[in-house]
């Protein structure tokens, strides 16, 4: 009982780093239609940006730092990778999309000397400490983790919902061409949108990180695919979608780590998406889209 | 004579949306029928429900005096129908577009579909590839160079009835607009149709390319013995051309008669001539 | 048309014989004559052409895909495993599987195609081909049965979803291989390598003293791959192949004018499949053993990248660009990684991993700025047919000017 309340706790949290990964691939999929294949290794960089700052830098300047670099990162990819094929085919795009995350792995490999990086949790004390919860040892990582991700998509939603950027996002995730003839600055939308999933990515590699602790150039890969499967599952587009799919796959992810078929834990993810791709292609909160002919 | 096409209370809903209401008409052999309606009044929803693209909500549609086609609302659709005769179609009949092309019915597109990266030769060679002899081993390892040469040839022997065959090699895309709607023609001609679907044919062309155009369908319809089909805005046309006409308005058949009837119905002319600019 | 299509044919036989002349030629130069280093058998040219070779197939077999019918997917490396896994399973000598499967207590298929033969034929080179054409065949055969059941549910869906859907699939697969359960670890030896298994060198032939008489360990890869991209040359230029280009120029177009297409995506994925898995028989015979652990995404995500710069669409630009592609990241590009100086001057930024950074920038330009890659979805006949036909128009001209001079001067 004890080892699946420790599994579920850990579950939960591993849900909402996907969170906060997750639903910077569904917001820019919603706007552009792309998967964004570069997200996962944009939260990996953070990590390391995270790694080389804190050397020099106390915690409390180094995180807020490390949030800006990496906004700043993910916005430059956007215009330098994307914005160019903006007319271009679909494919040039996810292309494009694959590139980009082919060049920050390699990056990284040649920065990093191809040493696996410490991350500094000693350094960060308010995460790694640790509390006793149904008798394991936790760390407050994994407590707030749930919180944060909470916060952070009610403020989304009311970002949203409420203000006139979100509802150029909305506008512009509707209907492109249309929103653009409206006067909408549909590149302005755009930054916004890789600048909010860029910001989200960085929380979410401090709270995944510190938990980990050891970070290489491919550690963006798998959970950056892992939070695509849950924007998937929860409906591609829809934030709380994102959100709930993520808190699935962090679940089950996390209870299959604790049997004997631990080796299938990704395994499963995917199967779980391409049965949620065949059964249901609009996820738990997609719209469904007619093609026109 | 011989009904080709038939269509009995159909209806297109999607969610709640009804596109098409209860339509029922039919095209006898040899027929030039036209559908006119005004813009969103659900031709070429028409047209996507006979060939496939689409599955109506309820109704038959038969072809050669055989069902083709069957419908009834299920599932959500049941307490969201919106259309009438609900309970009449007891049967499911599905086919996919490619079944129908193969039965013999084919069609070309409102915004020209051609394919770009090939030539114009090659574009009507490969609408015959439903009608090959040989499978995926022979084709491959060249034991079919009987078919390929006899399929080159009747696709030479089409362009030049409709005056494409000094371009076959050019790119079809590099094609002027006109030419484009006539390789269509060829292109569709090419699967051995009994009955063609013209959806739009004179879209985009003047006054002279549209005069040409009616004698070019006449004369492909003695030539290979068809039934036409035809959806069109250009009136000139569709008087000159039809044999009957239906006008249909918010997915509802308003009139149906010759050229001469339809022009003295006064229904069509408040639903569509009265609203629409007069062409 | 039939008649030039007879004689392209015969010239793109003469030129690929006339190719796998000189591979053999160069191969060999080193038994008769004193070459100079990089002509030597351990010289990285060889490594280039082999690896060249393997991935030329590869890349062919997924552009089949990709470029040719338009089907987004990125499951290649999936494939790639299972074509790799069958051929160690089913090559591997009963012998060497007792100590390589040491962990499980052996493994639990006692077979192996080339001594199945070896019995018929005895043991030469005869039944080692033999054997590893029959596991080849096998191989590709497993990887498109795969295909197809895999198929069956994900081809229906549209672009990206495909492409994340096959993506999830090669995963999956990756995981299946890395299993550990004693049942299982009995055939694929769990996530242990597979060795053992004949390879290029083994198609050397030796003399009795064990010596080289003939090399022919990159004729073979050259020979194994030619012969699979002449299939899908002809599969692409037949009418199946015109009916798979018509799905990617238009999807609603091609099933109205009657292509079916369920069934031709289902083709095209099964028939990629199929040459993936060989292709995969040779990244094994190449790389030595067999592991699940190299088939990654990133695997496929190169070969990808190999077709885009190649052009979508194109043979010869997918067998150019994988050449170049291995050239310059085995070899040509190297000295980024060295750490160097001229003189007193230590050159910046040189060291390990440089070279890769550079490489994907490379990568990255070619993405943005030269789309169409080298060839576009032309072929290298076309291009040069066009090339004589300018050169020939010039000359034309060139003779009017001059007629043209005399003509006024007269």
């Amino acid at each position: 009982m004890e080892f699946f309340a420790s599994l579920l706790v850990s579950g939960v949290s591993l849900g909402g780093q996907y969170a906060l990964i997750a639903i910077g691939y569904t917001m820019v999929y919603g706007i552009l239609r792309l998967i964004n294949f570069a997200h996962g290794d944009v939260f990996m960089v953070s990590g390391m940006i995270m790694v080389y700052m804190s050397t020099v830098l106390p915690w409390y300047v180094a995180i807020p730092l490390s949030v800006i670099v990496t906004v700043i990162l993910g916005g430059t990819i956007e215009r330098v990778a994307y914005k160019p094929l903006r007319s271009a085919p679909r494919m040039s795009v996810m292309i494009s999309a694959i590139g980009v995350s082919y060049l920050l792995q390699n990056l990284m490999t040649y920065i990093t000397a191809g040493q696996p990086q410490y991350y500094p949790n000693n350094r960060i004390p308010f995460l790694s400490k640790t509390v006793n919860i149904f008798g394991t040892p936790t760390q407050w990582a994994k407590l707030i983790t749930p919180v944060i991700v909470v916060a952070l998509v009610v403020a989304l939603t009311y970002l949203i919902n409420r203000t006139k950027v979100g509802m150029a996002m909305r506008a512009v995730s509707k209907d492109f061409e249309t929103s653009q003839l409206m006067g909408i600055k549909i590149n302005s939308v755009i930054s916004t949108t890789f600048i909010i999933g860029s910001t989200l990515a960085a929380v979410g590699s401090i709270l995944y990180f510190s938990n980990y602790s050891v970070i290489v150039p491919t550690s963006g890969a798998l959970p950056g695919l892992r939070a695509f499967v849950a924007a998937v599952v929860g409906g591609i587009g829809s934030i709380p979608g994102a959100v709930v799919g993520a808190f699935v796959v962090g679940i089950c992810e996390s209870l299959i780590r604790g049997t004997d078929l631990a080796t299938f834990a990704d395994a499963f993810t995917f199967a779980l998406l391409i049965i949620i791709l065949v059964v249901k292609p609009t996820g738990l909160f997609g719209e469904k889209t007619t093609d026109k002919v | 004579m011989k009904t080709v096409l038939k269509l009995e209370d159909i209806t297109m809903q999607f969610g709640g949306v009804v596109a098409v209401n209860n339509l029922s008409m039919h095209v006898d052999e040899g027929e030039i029928v036209s559908l006119i309606g005004p813009n969103g009044a659900g031709k070429t929803t028409v047209f996507n429900v006979i060939t496939g693209v689409y599955e109506a909500t309820n109704g038959r549609v038969s072809f050669e005096e055989n069902p083709m086609l069957e419908n009834f609302p299920k599932g959500k659709m049941k307490t969201l129908y919106a259309g009438e005769n609900a309970g009449v179609y007891t049967a499911t009949m599905v086919k996919t577009p490619d079944k129908i092309t193969e039965m013999g019915i084919a069609r070309t597109f409102q915004n020209i579909r051609l394919f770009k990266s090939m030539t114009v030769l090659e574009n009507v060679v490969t609408a015959m590839h439903l009608r090959r002899k040989s499978n995926f081993f022979t084709a491959t390892f060249m034991l079919d160079r009987a078919e390929r040469k006899k399929f080159v040839e009747k696709a030479e022997a089409l362009l030049k009835e409709v005056d494409l065959f000094d371009l076959k090699d050019e790119l079809a895309t590099s094609l002027p607009y006109g030419k484009q709607r006539r390789l269509e023609i060829a292109r569709a001609l090419a699967t051995e149709p009994k009955l063609l679907l013209l959806d739009e044919p004179a879209a985009g062309m003047n006054p002279q390319e549209t005069e040409d155009l009616t004698k070019f369908i006449h004369s492909i319809r003695d030539k290979f013995g068809l039934t036409i089909f035809l959806i069109e805005h250009h009136m000139n046309l569709v008087m000159d051309i039809s044999d009957r006409i239906y006008v249909i308005d918010f997915g509802k058949q308003i009139a149906e008669g010759t050229p001469a009837e339809i022009q003295d119905n006064q229904k069509v002319i408040d639903a569509y001539l009265g609203v629409a600019d007069n062409e | 048309m039939e008649k030039t299509n007879k004689k392209s044919l015969v010239y793109a036989l003469a030129a690929i014989l006339c190719l796998l002349l000189a591979v053999s030629l160069l191969e060999n130069l080193n038994l008769w004559i004193t070459v100079p280093k990089w002509l030597k058998p351990t010289s990285m040219l060889f490594t280039v052409l082999k690896k060249g070779a393997v991935y030329s197939l590869i890349a062919v077999s997924l552009n089949l895909l990709n470029g040719f019918t338009g089907l987004f997917s990125l499951g290649h490396a999936g494939f790639m495993l299972l074509g790799a896994y069958t051929y160690a399973i089913f090559c591997t000598p009963i012998d060497v599987k007792t100590s390589v499967f040491y962990k499980y207590g052996g493994s639990s298929v006692n077979f192996s195609f080339v001594e199945m033969y070896e019995k018929l034929f005895g043991e030469n080179m005869l039944s080692v081909s033999l054997g590893v054409i029959t596991a080849m065949i096998l191989a590709g055969l497993v990887a498109a049965l795969v295909a197809f059941l895999i198929g069956l549910p994900v081809l229906r869906l549209k672009s990206d979803y495909l492409a994340i859907a096959t993506l999830g699939f090669a995963e999956i697969v990756r995981a299946l291989f890395q299993w550990e359960a004693p049942f299982w670890g009995k055939i694929t030896n769990g996530a242990n390598m597979i060795k053992g298994f004949p390879k290029f060198s083994d198609f050397n032939i030796k003399g009795a003293n064990g010596q080289v008489v003939y090399y022919m360990s990159t004729l073979v890869p050259f020979l194994f791959a030619g012969a699979c991209i002449a299939i899908m040359v002809l599969i692409i230029r037949s009418t199946h192949g015109r009916a798979f280009k018509a799905i990617r120029d238009d999807e609603i177009a091609a099933e109205a004018m009657g292509i079916n297409l369920a069934k031709h995506k289902m083709l095209s994925f099964c028939t990629s499949a199929f040459f993936a898995g060989i292709g995969g028989v040779m990244y094994a015979m190449y790389t030595t053993t067999v592991q699940a652990k190299p088939f990654t995404s990133a695997l496929t995500y190169e070969i990808l990248l190999i077709v885009v710069i190649g052009g979508i669409g194109s043979v010869s630009g997918s067998c150019l660009a994988s050449f170049l592609f291995i050239a310059c990241s085995e070899w040509w590009l190297r000295f980024l990684d060295k750490e160097t100086v001229i003189g007193s001057f230590r050159v910046p930024l040189l060291r390990d991993g440089f070279r890769m950074v550079v490489f994907s920038v490379v990568i990255m330009i070619i993405v943005l700025f030269f789309r169409r890659g080298i060839m576009g979805d032309k072929e290298l006949p076309d291009v040069m047919r066009n090339l004589g036909k300018k050169i020939s128009q010039k000359k034309l001209k060139a003779k009017e000017g001059a007629t043209d001079e005399n003509g006024t001067e007269a």
